[in-house]
């Protein structure tokens, strides 16, 4: 495995010249992005410029037309099966409902992944698996719950809990307070943040949370004109010379976000 | 990747534990009995983690554990370092240690499974009650709109009876025409025993026309057509489409039940009808080929001896039986609950269920024509 070494900084996303094309309709190309270690990105965009298209490429959901993906040093796209596997027991992934398996209770949803991987007792893995419930501020009822019987905010933090479940070092997240309420919303980031700080996550984040923007993203990839248009803090956002970008990070919404911190 | 390892040394009124290796989740299974077995005889205990190569919630886990069953017990637990990252992580994941259980496992042996037995007698009640619930439904619907031709859908119609008749035409053809070669070899086997076998004709025409048309078209729609209806409402229910259609004024049954209904109380007794063609054919063919009874012949004997009654009698039951497949689809599909897991079970359910009911309502016809002498 190479490692991918930046002026002291590991990136342990590295994406180069990624073209994704459904039909004649081009989403992504010649796009470039690196992700660094320890931190968190918040992937923004409008509607149609394939945020979530990039994450599912990243995670190998969708094949891209061209270019190459480097996750944790290793090569995504042409690795073998079982590299493949390898890294990707080093990655969780949090949908955008949750896609929770619906015939297993949360418990046992959060217990799949280790079931799978690893070579635990029953009791061990139980008690991780309420462990990683409990960490995501789920209170311990909900462990017997099946996902139809949780709240859209429950199954969000159900979801995380089971991306968390292996202990990855990257968790992929799509729009993880969408439909949250203002205080949950809060709450979610503050959680995204422990995490980081205690387990040395990192994190791949696409939002739209203006919120979680200020609150925890270290920096933020504007996605524009089928490639990542800028990247860096959010503090150089606002001096970015380009419609959307101005628009985005200097309107009425963006301002209040900005004045909460 | 270096193995886990843990050291305690137990001595004069100090004790420590020293841990090393890789403390993740991936290899907790080779300290697990040693964490669990681990026992203190001093008050005070230094944990050193120096020696750690990685450490992760799981592993954290594992020290959080300890560290609090050993407290339980009056030993004083202290980490070698203060407020580095891992202790950090490890007075996170001890404070997020569940305070109770989070579910008991399920209760076993005799008395849940007695429970059971009733809970699903009750049920199978309740279910009865469902049915004629949504039977009721479904004609209170029919009746406010029959009259009033602008709430038809009849494009819903039309594609319904598409769905549900025109393609299947292929397979009920198939189905019968075998039957009817089943049926004609069978029996010709017997009866050139007696030297009867123009009897074949009779034969054939009598079961094919008055039960086995009809009867195994019904089942072959139950298990296309049925499945169907309980899959796509059911899954609509999931996605929360029904009650959509319900805030923006539209009642489900009127669009949804009320099309599919009307289109396979419609199309089976034609379906029905080509069967009854596709078997006499099979049947025709196979005497003509086996027992040399000619075509003729076997259109002569058919107009003979066949009464037209019993084709009606097969005829009069398609309506019926189509009216059962549909609505118990219809109304297994509105008991869908939540997950696709539910869907599945569901669609399971109202397949059996319908052709169940089929055969029952077949015998029931049976003994009402037997009693009226047809």
């Amino acid at each position: 495995m190479t490692r991918l070494q930046d002026d002291s900084r590991e990136a342990v996303i590295r994406v180069r010249g990624l073209r994704n094309q459904f039909g004649p309709q081009v989403v992504h190309d010649q796009l470039d992005l690196d992700v660094w270690r320890g931190e968190v990105l918040g992937i923004v965009g409008g509607s149609g410029t394939g945020k979530s298209v990039l994450l599912r490429t990243i995670v190998g959901l969708n094949r891209p037309a061209a270019g190459s993906i480097h996750v944790l040093g290793a090569d995504v796209l042409h690795g073998s099966r079982a590299e493949r596997a390898q890294t990707e027991r080093r990655w969780g992934v949090a949908f955008q409902d949750g896609a929770l398996f619906s015939s297993l209770t949360v418990l046992q949803n959060v217990m799949a992944p280790m079931r799978e991987h690893l070579n635990l007792s029953h009791s061990l893995m139980k008690a991780l698996g309420e462990l990683k419930i409990s960490l995501v501020g789920l209170p311990p009822f909900s462990c017997g719950k099946l996902p139809s019987e949780l709240s859209g905010g429950m199954r969000k933090r159900a979801a995380l809990a089971r991306a968390l479940a292996m202990d990855p070092e990257i968790v992929f997240l799509d729009e993880p307070t969408a439909g949250l309420d203002p205080i949950g919303a809060a709450a979610y980031d503050d959680l995204i943040g422990e995490l980081k700080r205690s387990l040395g996550l990192t994190v791949f984040m696409v939002t739209h949370d203006l919120d979680s923007l200020y609150a925890i993203c270290d920096r933020i990839a504007v996605l524009a004109e089928q490639r990542v248009l800028v990247e860096g803090p959010i503090e150089e956002m606002t001096r970015v010379d380009h419609p959307w970008v101005q628009e985005y990070f200097t309107g009425p919404r963006a301002r209040a976000a900005q004045e909460k911190m | 990747m270096s193995r886990p390892m843990l050291s305690l040394d137990d001595s004069d009124g100090m004790a420590t534990l020293r841990l090393s290796g890789r403390l993740v989740t991936d290899s907790l299974g080779a300290v697990e009995a040693d964490f669990a077995g681990a026992s203190v005889r001093a008050t005070v205990l230094h944990v050193d983690l120096s020696n750690l190569e990685a450490l992760d919630t799981g592993g954290a886990w594992l020290i959080a554990d300890l560290k609090a069953r050993l407290e339980k017990q009056g030993v004083q637990v202290e980490f070698t370092e203060k407020a580095t990252p891992r202790t950090d992580l490890i007075a996170t994941v001890a404070a997020a240690l569940p305070s109770e259980k989070g579910i008991e496992d399920l209760p076993r042996g005799i008395l849940p499974w007695i429970a059971g037995v009733g809970l699903k007698t009750a049920g199978v009640g309740q279910s009865i009650l469902s049915l004629l619930s949504f039977v009721g439904q479904t004609l209170a619907s029919l009746a406010a709109t029959v009259f009033r031709p602008r709430r038809w859908r009849t494009a819903a119609l039309v594609s319904q009876m598409e769905e549900t008749g025109l393609n299947a035409i292929p397979i009920v053809v198939l189905m019968s025409f075998l039957i009817g070669v089943v049926l004609s070899f069978q029996g010709a086997s017997q009866l050139r025993q007696f030297g009867a076998e123009v009897f074949v004709v009779d034969l054939i025409a009598i079961s094919i026309l008055r039960e086995l048309g009809i009867l195994l078209t019904a089942i072959i729609v139950a298990g296309r057509s049925g499945s169907a209806f309980t899959a796509s409402i059911g899954s609509m229910k999931v996605r929360e489409e029904l009650d959509a259609m319900r805030t923006l004024g539209l009642d489900p049954i009127e669009v949804l039940v009320l099309p599919r209904v009307i289109a396979l109380v419609i199309v089976l007794p034609i379906l029905g009808f080509i069967a009854n063609i596709s078997g006499l054919l099979g049947g025709a063919l196979m005497s003509w080929s086996q027992l040399n009874v000619s075509p003729g012949m076997f259109i002569t004997r058919l107009q003979e001896n066949t009464d037209v009654w019993h084709l009606a009698i097969g005829m009069i039951k398609a309506p019926v039986f189509a009216a059962i497949i549909a609505i118990v689809a219809c109304w297994q599909a509105m008991q869908v609950r939540g997950s696709a897991d539910s869907v599945g079970r569901h669609t399971t359910i109202s397949v059996v269920q319908s052709i169940f009911l089929v055969i029952a309502a077949d015998a029931l016809f049976s003994i009402f024509f037997a009693e009226i002498g047809v």
